[in-house]
């Protein structure tokens, strides 16, 4: 099964199985693991399921649509160019070893 | 150690979205003391929105519903206890009373009871085949019900009720919404914003009566088979849902003899008169700076969370009045809708965007203040009213009218 390593803030490392079709988001909630709240429960609404992707596997992901671009505007931590909205991350082959930081606040 | 003692720690009432948040975040904030949470559904605490949409639709199970798996409140002191109802406050003692007969202690009490199905005083609402939308025990009934369903008919024509119909339109399903009023959403969106959402619906399939009142429902054997409305009319029906509205479960609160008007009445720290209670989310009537009139009384997740960050912060001695922007979305069929602000008392409604597309945004203004702005199939827009409407910013009609106007540099603008 693919495998993502959630990084935390303060550089704690969690590799999780994320099913295919499977968010990074749900995965991570799924799991209880701090750092990402979640709050609409992935309709890219909040804003609370920012990760930072690690630079060499940004082309791996899902391209990013306007709505989650915008959000990611009004994230708690700051906006970076390797900065994604979790819940629009759904697991494909090709994202298998994904390295994803948590920022230091979601809200 | 006596009751009311600082070991006591805090009992919060309801495992919602606003109970649980509660929880979560007086641990982030690293407060040390107990922390009981306290639910009369027999679940862990899950998320609402996802029952009138995926959920409902077949698209994710129970799983996906979950807040935090069970390890989450173990592993973080949270004492849960679910399945089990508080039935009474004793102020003076500090302690609350279970079903069964048990006390729990508490320091500081935080009622974060949400609300209830308003249930309408028709006859034959107690027939088999009349469902609600509110907690998952209602969610799974009525999901069964609608797999087998020939003619759905909704009464109330606000968020749930439109949720419900787009998924039984997916499924086939005939569906007839009854209405009180000339218009959908009546309550919480401008009249624009009710003409495009009430077209789409009807491209759909949806049928709907405005201006319709329900006189009864009418049942063969104790089930439902048909809707008599007062015009005479017969609508069939082996399901009917009701979604006319909630009320907020304040009588622990009134019991206790705390002040509710529409919720239990708390302050801009979402404290009530009583300094070791607070009340959050649904159930919570508090004053916003962001309302027109006040107090309000919101149902949405966002107020919810934010009214239990706020309360946590100021249980770990870092108290804050309560001013978060209010922000709401609804998802029916490919229809999204995203409200920042709040727009009740609106005079002014200025279109941005393409309307006849169902890409533009309502900016709804009381004189030249602009109270809140929906956005249909416009997620950047939304992105950009809340941090507009979060930071005070003006814009005026004539800006939002005019399709040069930046408003993204106006959102994003420093100062
Ligand atoms: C079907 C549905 C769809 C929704 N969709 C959206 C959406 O898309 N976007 C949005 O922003 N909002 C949406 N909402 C609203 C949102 O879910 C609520 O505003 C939110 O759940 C409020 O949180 P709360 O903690 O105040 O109450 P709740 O989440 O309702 O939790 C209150 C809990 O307290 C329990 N309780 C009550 N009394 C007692 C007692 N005496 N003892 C023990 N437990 C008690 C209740 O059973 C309940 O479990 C939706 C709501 C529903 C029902
Ligand atoms: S979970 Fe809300 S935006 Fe991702």
């Amino acid at each position: 099964m693919p495998q993502v390593t959630y990084v935390s803030h303060d550089g704690e490392r969690t590799t999780l199985d994320v099913p295919l079709g499977t968010s990074v988001m749900q995965a991570a909630t799924l799991h209880g693991l701090d750092g990402i709240v979640a709050e609409c429960g992935g309709s890219c609404m909040c804003a609370t399921c920012h990760v930072y992707v690690q630079e060499d596997q940004l082309a791996k992901c899902p391209e990013m649509e306007l709505g989650e671009d915008a959000m990611l505007d009004g994230t708690a931590s700051p906006r970076r160019p390797n900065s994604r909205l979790s819940c629009q991350l759904v697991m494909v082959p090709e994202m298998d070893g994904l390295v994803v930081t948590m920022p230091e606040t979601q809200t | 150690m006596a009751s009311g003692g600082p070991a006591d720690g805090v009992v919060i009432v309801g495992a919602g979205h606003g109970g649980f948040q509660v929880a979560a975040s007086l641990r982030q904030n690293g407060f040390d003391g107990r922390v009981t949470l306290i639910g009369d559904e027999p679940h862990l605490p899950y998320q609402r929105p996802p029952l009138s949409k995926d959920y409902l639709d077949g698209k994710s199970g129970f799983d996906l519903l979950l807040m935090r798996p069970a390890a989450f409140f173990a592993e973080h002191r949270i004492e849960l206890m679910s399945g089990r109802a508080v039935t009474a406050i004793d102020r003076t003692g500090k302690a609350v009373a279970l079903a069964g007969g048990s006390r729990i202690a508490y320091d500081h009490l935080v009622l974060a009871t949400g609300a209830r199905n308003r249930v309408p005083p028709l006859p034959g609402v107690e027939l088999d085949g009349v469902c609600y939308l509110r907690n998952l025990a209602e969610t799974d009934a009525l999901k069964e019900r609608l797999a087998a369903c020939r003619n759905a008919v909704v009464i109330g024509a606000g968020f749930i009720g439109l949720e419900f119909a787009a998924i039984a339109r997916g499924k086939g399903v005939p569906v007839h919404i009854v209405e009180l009023v000339e218009r959908v959403m009546a309550r919480v969106v401008c009249p624009e914003t009710s003409a495009y959402f009430g077209r789409e619906h009807q491209k759909t399939g949806v049928e709907f009566s405005f201006g319709a009142r329900v006189e009864r429902i009418a049942g063969e054997g104790g089930k439902v088979s048909y809707v008599v409305l007062d015009d005479g009319r017969r609508l069939p029906a082996d399901l009917v849902l009701i979604s006319i509205g909630v009320v907020p479960n304040e009588e622990l609160a009134a019991t206790a003899g705390l002040a509710v008007a529409n919720g239990v009445v708390v302050d801009e720290r979402l404290l009530t008169a009583d300094p070791a209670i607070s009340a959050i989310g649904d159930c919570a009537s508090f004053p916003s700076r962001h309302s027109l009139r006040n107090p309000v009384r919101l149902e949405a997740v966002q107020n919810a969370a934010d009214h239990a960050r706020c309360v946590a912060a100021r249980l770990v001695g870092k108290p804050h009045a309560y001013e978060a922007l209010p922000w709401f979305w609804s998802e029916q069929g490919a229809l999204r809708l995203q409200i920042a602000g709040l727009t009740t008392g609106f005079q002014q409604v200025v279109l941005r965007g393409e309307y006849e597309k169902g890409e533009y945004s309502a900016f709804c203004y009381a004189g030249d203040r602009l109270l809140g702005i929906e956005s249909i199939n416009k997620p950047a827009d939304h992105a950009f009213a809340r941090r507009l409407l979060a930071a005070g910013r003006r814009v005026t009609p004539i800006e939002a009218a005019d399709p040069s106007f930046d408003l993204r540099a106006a959102a994003t603008a420093r100062g």
